[in-house]
């Protein structure tokens, strides 16, 4: 196990500057491939009055002036050993691991990254916990109540959860329970856990349930057939034989098969949320850092895009080798 | 088979009426809130009543200011930052030498003195500006606010590599000898003999040339003080030292900026700001139709951005009286027009430019913006709420300003090109607005024979790389290409200084100017920045505008409007036009 765990971790590292290369790769090789040049990059990082000498001056400061390969150096660099940043007045250090500075605000990314973790990781995992109760418990139901109007009123509620995108069940959450009946905050009012937890969950609440409502219904819809598949499966029909009743049949054989897939995609799919649940965010305006991926990708400002992709591949890369941990415990057949 | 069909239908219709409340009006809120602003005992009430006015006068203090906006500041740094809002912002924690008064509609654009005693005395035939500061201004820490500081924060923000987002007026008029900044020059300042302080309470300002307008400059928050031995650089704007009535908090990137009173400044010594709430709280990044939605229920006071409310929300308060009475619907400070190419032949040609002027369907191109609600009909560059401005119509578009047929074919027989041409147009093709006026112009030119192909690109790179680059748009024929300006202060050199004078034309690109390349307008905009007074330099740019329009290089299609909601909790309410938005150092909140 500590052998497997070792070399998924030293993979994992190369894995992640592979990942910063390409998106590397992309903001800058491609622009340079169509024609673009580091003033003209710079262009997007000053004032609407910047003359040409003030542009190349914001090139140079920038490091866009420098060849590709140097400008990567250079980060991989701030990664390992840290860098210093002139702000006009001062050197300021940047300690390792340093993810640069955003291009627009000149702020420091890392700062921000982590100011804003606690936000995603709050959405995430409170959303999380939702939607496996809510969407196991669903699917446990309707399979276990296969063709009745309970199975049929789940599902349709399942297929409206994997249909209605989250920005319409988000901003339909706010207008009705928010701004219209008064229940609960509207957007963009987070409060950290710290301060106050129970304002914390009150202010999280719809966030929550609309970002759990699409996943409960695939889970819920994964969990029924799971079910449904195993439940005929030759040992359950076994056990039934043996006399045990329904429920130890269930709780025992049926759904620890059932549960291996769950916890395989449960493991990916909080992964990627820890990497930043963009569409949430963006619609109850929550300050984590899926709403600054999307700021950053719209600003062009390569360090911010840089470091989320970074922490969002930590995240997923971490998801992976947690996941294939806990399925060898779940099932003893596989071996690591 | 029934029973699944009705499910399914009632399915349906349970999410539809679903959906149709969300879309619905504001309801109980919107109800609530009207019937308050009956009862605020204000003078004026109902739709535009903050236009030209003061809605709901107050001078009650005390409360909470909740601000929201959908981006960020380019930069709370007074010397690093050019947008309108920030601009408007800024004056709750800094005073420059002079500002816009705080009163509606035309007050509102006369500059008054702030940390100065008066307005600039010009010396030297206006090449050369001197200012008295008051006595006894102090920042947020209680340290005197000197003439050096001021000093100081105009020479750190002609550095633009260190600073690269301000405007760069003082880079351009002052008489710099070479300066490059404290920042290269290591001097906190000392090596610019551009600007002298000869005492704490006096600074002199020497300029490259004349220049009437240079009041204009001084109310720039670039002249903002900045002791320079508070000055961290980039890291100034983390917290920027006040001399306004309000001081930061917090400052958080990206999330939320908080002020609060700033203990020594100093009521007697301020004409402008009221100061009356207790403190003003602003979130950042939020979504855009999230904060419609708070504006609408009362949760929120201000859209700091100021550009109104989004278009599905503009409906909304439209067919709703009672949200209607709470929104103001003025004309600001920014032109949509079309530059109309003269290096793309043959628009080279006078008539052929003229003919393009006839025949664009302008009452087209207005519902492209959103109809009345979205913009007026522009007949030339100036708007009415400039100054001096003068409307006039040089190529009249027809009773419906659907445009003049018949002039435009004549034109076309005098360029020589009686069955038309073709030409390419060029538009940002991520603005739907923009993307509904090309289709427009295509269809309005097409009924007098010219061919217009439409190319859209990134509004990232349309004054970079393409539209606003000379060589490129020769190249790809570029005849004709949407265009805006915001200006940067409501007066004619504000409004067509960058945007008609082809000195400001640079071969790389970046250029707003994308076609007014004539030396008679050059020698307008000469003889307009050194006019003596005010009326001759008024009329000195009406002037210019004149000569633009009979060049025909431009054709004004829209001045620019925005739908503004004022949530009755909001009181000294009003739109400043210096700005184009509300004037946000009067605004109060009820008690």
């Amino acid at each position: 196990m500590v052998t497997y765990v070792i070399r998924r971790l030293i993979t994992a590292v190369l894995l992640l500057l592979l990942i910063t290369a390409v998106v590397f790769a992309i903001f800058f090789l491609v622009p340079r491939l169509a024609g673009a040049t580091p003033d003209s990059l710079a262009t997007r990082y000053v004032g609407r009055a910047a003359g040409p000498q003030q542009i190349h001056e914001v090139a140079v400061r920038l490091g866009l002036t420098d060849p590709i390969y140097v400008q990567y150096g250079r980060f991989v660099k701030g990664l390992v050993a840290g860098t210093t940043y002139f702000t006009g007045t001062e050197d300021v250090s940047c300690p390792a691991p340093c993810l640069g500075y955003s291009f627009i605000t000149q702020n420091p990314v890392l700062p921000d990254i982590l100011d804003r973790l606690p936000v995603t990781i709050s959405l995430a995992l409170g959303a999380a916990i939702l939607w496996l109760v809510g969407g196991v418990s669903a699917g446990v139901i309707s399979a276990l109540r296969r063709g009745s109007i309970i199975d049929r009123g789940v599902m349709a509620i399942a297929l409206a959860g994997v249909s209605l995108p989250i920005f319409f069940t988000g901003l339909l959450s706010l207008s009705i329970f928010s701004y219209g009946l008064g229940w609960f905050p509207g957007g963009g009012t987070y409060v950290p856990f710290q301060v106050n937890p129970a304002e914390w969950a009150y202010h999280l609440i719809l966030p929550w349930v609309t970002l759990a409502f699409l996943y409960a219904a695939t889970y819920a819809r994964l969990t029924r057939a799971g079910m449904l598949e195993t439940m005929h499966e030759d040992y359950v029909r076994t056990a039934r034989a043996k006399g045990l009743p329904e429920r130890t049949v269930v709780r025992r054989h049926v759904m620890r098969a059932t549960m291996t897939p769950i916890v395989t995609i449960f493991g990916l799919d909080l992964g990627l949320l820890l990497g930043g649940a963009i569409l949430t965010e963006s619609t109850f305006s929550l300050p984590g850092i899926g709403k600054y991926t999307v700021d950053a990708v719209q600003a062009n400002d390569l360090p911010k895009v840089l470091g989320v992709t970074l922490v969002a591949s930590i995240f997923i890369i971490l998801a992976n080798l947690i996941v294939d941990i806990v399925y060898a415990v779940i099932d003893p057949r596989v071996t690591l | 088979m029934r029973r699944t069909r009705t499910a399914a239908a009632l399915a349906v219709a349970a999410a539809a009426s679903l959906g149709l409340a969300a879309c619905g009006g504001g309801g109980s809120g919107s109800n609530s809130a009207s019937s308050s602003n009956t009862s605020s005992g204000s003078a004026a009430t109902g739709f535009n009543a903050g236009v030209g006015q003061v809605f709901n006068p107050s001078t009650a203090k005390g409360g909470t200011l909740k601000m929201a906006i959908s981006d960020d500041w380019d930069s709370l740094d007074p010397g690093d930052t050019y947008y309108g809002f920030a601009w408007d912002f800024a004056r709750f924690y800094g005073r420059s030498l002079t500002t816009f008064n705080a009163a509606p509609g035309k007050e509102g654009v006369k500059l008054v003195p702030d940390l100065a005693q008066s307005l600039g005395q010009p010396s030297d035939g206006g090449k050369t500006w001197t200012y008295k500061l008051r006595p006894g201004l102090k920042y947020e820490d209680g340290t005197p606010i000197k003439a050096a500081d001021v000093k100081y924060a105009v020479a750190r923000s002609l550095d633009k590599e260190v600073l690269p987002d301000g405007p760069t007026y003082f880079n351009d008029y002052l008489d710099l000898q070479g300066y490059k900044g404290p920042y290269k020059a290591k001097d906190k300042g000392a090596g610019l003999k551009a600007i002298e302080t000869p005492d704490d309470q006096t600074i002199v300002f020497h300029l490259k040339k004349a220049f009437a307008g240079f009041d204009y400059f001084a109310q720039l928050p670039s002249t903002m003080p900045v002791p320079a031995a508070k000055d961290t650089g980039t890291n100034y704007k983390s917290h920027v030292l006040s001399s306004g009535p309000y001081m930061f908090k917090t400052v958080q990137p990206g999330k939320q900026y908080t002020l609060v009173r700033n203990p020594n400044w100093d009521a007697s010594t301020d004409t402008v700001r009221k100061a009356l709430p207790d403190e003003i709280d602003v979130q950042l990044k939020q979504n855009q139709d999230d904060i419609d939605n708070r504006l609408l229920a009362g949760q929120l006071d201000v859209d700091v951005t100021g550009s109104g409310v989004a278009a599905q929300t503009q409906g909304k308060i439209l067919a709703d009286p009672k949200l209607k009475a709470n929104s103001d619907n003025p004309i600001g400070i920014r032109d949509w027009y079309l530059s109309v190419n003269p290096d793309v032949a043959p628009l080279d040609n006078l008539a052929c430019r003229q003919a393009v002027e006839y025949a664009t369907n302008k009452a087209s191109i207005q519902r492209a913006y959103g109809g009345n609600t979205g913009g007026a009909i522009a007949t030339n560059m100036l708007p009415p709420t400039v100054p001096g401005a003068q409307q006039f119509n040089t190529y009249p578009p027809g009773p419906d300003n659907t445009g003049d047929l018949q002039k435009a074919k004549d034109a076309l027989s005098k360029c020589g090109q009686p069955n038309g041409f073709s030409t390419t147009m060029a538009f940002r093709s991520d603005r739907p607005k923009e993307v509904a006026t090309a289709e427009a112009e295509q269809q309005a030119l097409a009924r007098v024979g010219i061919k217009l192909s439409l190319k859209g690109f990134p509004s990232g790179d349309y004054y970079t790389l393409y539209a606003g680059k000379p060589d490129y748009a020769k190249a790809n024929n570029l005849g004709i290409s949407t265009n805006g300006w915001g200006a940067d202060w409501p007066d004619g050199f504000g409004f067509l200084s960058q945007i008609t004078d082809s000195r400001t034309i640079r071969p790389g690109g970046g250029n707003y100017n994308l076609s007014v390349k004539d030396p008679a307008v050059d020698a307008l905009i000469d003889k307009a920045t050194s006019a003596k007074d005010l009326t001759s330099s008024q009329q000195a740019w009406t002037d210019v505008d004149k000569k633009v329009m009979d060049g025909a290089y431009v054709v004004p299609t829209v001045w620019a409007k925005g739908l503004y909601y004022r949530p009755p909790t909001l009181t000294n309410v009003y739109f400043n036009p210096a700005f184009g938005m509300y004037d946000y150092v009067s605004l109060g909140v009820k008690q």
